[in-house]
């Protein structure tokens, strides 16, 4: 690790050392063309409204966002995460507003009527991999979605 | 994230992952994945820029018309400067409570002023509210001048309490200055700079020295802001 570097890139480097869920047969699906496609975000960031449960550091379930709400609440429990930037502009996070406009002009077929979030940094991946994944992917499927972008913290 | 993303695809989904770390970008190998070299918190970015956003979703978005898996890099680089928020602090009272105290509750106006602008999307929200922060402070204040941590009253695992006096400062700093802060350039402010961060990092020290498991007083501050 260098010193000189910023500690916030020191704790990155720290990170690409972590071991990930390996897939021998990883998945590949071929999409609609996106100005006729459904778009979701799933975030990592552990995002909920405030009348939904938080989440505790090992919860693995997720949570349904409402696009047309904007009380989001960051609640990570990573210290090394930013979380200025997302209470200034939850988009930095969450991009709805981004999403409302390509859609607005024609970009992408159409924005979710459900986002989902879950909670990262978490190291007992099995329950995200075997339950609440293919639960939000149900979700996500049963709401007509076509491409969900991924943003993590 | 990657884990997710290679659990939608399989469903016939199909993704795109940000990513900030490279390493676990490559290493988890999600179907289409887009290295954004920008500091932990902000996989989009830079806040209230929606030009630079849109240039990130155009790029996201483009991988779509991938024929394989594979990893992308966003050209552009934020780097954390290591920069230490300046702002001005608000008169204190007189009183006879720890500085730290004191300095919470003169700060509450601002935290008070960023909530009404911006919404609860961060601040004290986790196990308390604001209106506790002050005598939470307390708590560590009373450890880092040699109280027993067990007997002092922290109101919840320490860690997770320091989460909410962390984001009750960060949102009265954003009231404070006068500029959009720089990714950690808050918490460095209010691990470094601030009567409460002296007294969190003074019980983390003494939380060590007393014993206490790891767990409990390693997170008590922010690597990433650590200098």
């Amino acid at each position: 690790m260098n010193p000189s570097k910023p500690s916030s890139d020191r704790v990155k480097e720290l990170m690409d050392g972590l071991e990930p869920a390996i897939f021998e047969n990883a998945a590949f699906t071929t999409p609609k063309p996106l100005a006729e496609s459904t778009v979701a975000i799933l975030t990592s960031a552990a995002l909920h409204h405030p009348e939904q449960p938080g989440f505790d550091p090992r919860d693995t379930s997720f949570r349904k966002l409402d696009p047309k709400r904007t009380d989001y609440r960051l609640g990570h429990w990573s210290q090394d995460i930013d979380q200025v930037g997302f209470g200034i502009d939850y988009n930095v996070v969450f991009p709805i507003d981004r999403l409302n406009e390509l859609a607005a002009d024609g970009t992408i077929g159409a924005v979710s009527e459900v986002h989902l979030a879950y909670a990262g940094n978490q190291f007992e991946l099995e329950g995200i991999r075997l339950d609440s994944g293919p639960e939000g992917a149900k979700t996500l499927l049963d709401a007509g979605v076509d491409v969900v972008l991924l943003t993590p913290v | 994230m990657s884990t997710l993303a290679h659990v939608l695809e399989a469903s016939g989904l199909a993704t795109i992952t940000l990513g900030s770390v490279k390493g676990q970008l490559e290493s988890a190998a999600p179907p289409r994945g887009l290295f954004c070299d920008f500091p932990l918190g902000r996989p989009l970015g830079k806040p209230g820029d929606a030009k630079f956003q849109h240039r990130v979703l155009a790029h996201a978005f483009a991988m779509l018309q991938r024929t394989e898996h594979g990893i992308e890099v966003f050209p552009d680089v934020i780097s954390d400067q290591s920069e230490v928020l300046s702002c001005p602090m608000p008169p204190r009272a007189e009183s006879d409570d720890h500085p730290a105290v004191v300095e919470a509750r003169a700060l509450r106006p601002a935290y008070d002023r960023t909530i009404a602008r911006f919404g609860e999307r961060m601040g004290a929200f986790r196990l308390m509210g604001p209106d506790q922060v002050p005598a939470a402070i307390a708590t560590f204040a009373a450890v880092a001048d040699g109280a027993a941590w067990k007997e002092a009253g922290i109101p919840g695992i320490p860690a997770r309490v320091v989460q909410d006096i962390r984001g009750y400062y960060e949102a009265a700093a954003v009231s404070l200055a006068e500029h959009t802060p720089s990714a950690f350039e808050a918490t460095r402010w209010f691990q470094h700079e601030t009567e409460a961060g002296r007294a969190i990092l003074g019980a983390k020290q003494q939380m060590e020295a007393q014993g206490a498991k790891p767990g409990l007083w390693q997170y008590l501050t922010t690597g990433a802001a650590a200098d």
